[in-house]
């Protein structure tokens, strides 16, 4: 069980697409910084088709910063900074994608 | 826990640098330790003492050499991607005949053999890339 962090706009699709086909089952996504967009409804086609048992997160802080608190897609969990370590220690490893 | 950090970001020209001086607070607070924390790549930029920015900007090299000096925090330095932008330790200023050093004290300049070990004995390696 990996924990993959990104951090860019879903405007770099191509790390977006390595990410997402690399996934494992039990594999969780948590978005950072400008991935935080990613968790707009508007990008949701992006997460479709995953297996069900990916958990997706968003960083609270780099939502907030950005004014996105009532933005974020239902599928996406708000994850603050302790729970952003609580899951480091939950999945095996965490990948980060820049 | 037993983490290591890896550093590859500017402190100049991505947030990533202050997200993970955030996450490293986060941890030492939560109770997990700090093994090392390794400055690779523009991440080494933090680490000149000479930063000086405007007083309303945060200061990221005083703030890593305060949670350092607080939780006696390892702060390595890739010595090759900080002599190439000009981060020099007494001994690499000499070397190379440069009138200063610049590295800011509770970071040490070492090689990649730190990274290994740290990767080696942290239970995980958390990279915040550029």
């Amino acid at each position: 069980m990996t924990l993959h962090v990104i951090n860019k706009t879903p405007s770099n699709l191509p790390l977006y697409h390595r990410m997402l086909n690399g996934l494992s089952a039990g594999d969780g996504i948590l978005l950072i910084e400008d991935a935080v967009y990613a968790g707009l409804s508007a990008h949701q086609a992006l997460f479709e088709g995953l297996p069900i048992d990916i958990k997706l997160g968003a960083l609270e802080a780099d939502i907030q910063a950005r004014g996105l608190t009532h933005r974020l897609s239902p599928t996406f969990t708000l994850v603050n900074d302790k729970a952003f370590v609580q899951l480091s220690c939950e999945h095996d490893k965490v990948v980060s994608w820049y | 826990m037993k983490f290591s950090l890896v550093i590859h970001a500017s402190p100049f020209s991505a947030q990533t640098s202050s997200t993970a001086y955030r996450y490293a607070k986060c941890l030492l607070d939560e109770g997990h330790q700090i093994f090392r924390i390794f400055y690779y790549g523009d991440g080494v930029l933090v680490a000149n003492q000479q930063i000086t920015p405007p007083q309303d900007e945060s200061n990221l090299l005083t703030a890593w050499q305060a949670l350092a000096e607080e939780h006696a925090l390892d702060l390595v330095v890739c010595i090759a991607a900080a002599v190439k932008r000009g981060i020099l330790d007494e001994n690499e200023a000499k070397r190379y005949e440069k009138p200063n050093a610049n590295l800011a004290s509770g970071f040490e300049l070492s090689g990649l053999g730190q990274l290994a070990e740290a990767i080696a004995v942290s239970d995980r390696v958390v990279t915040f890339g550029s």
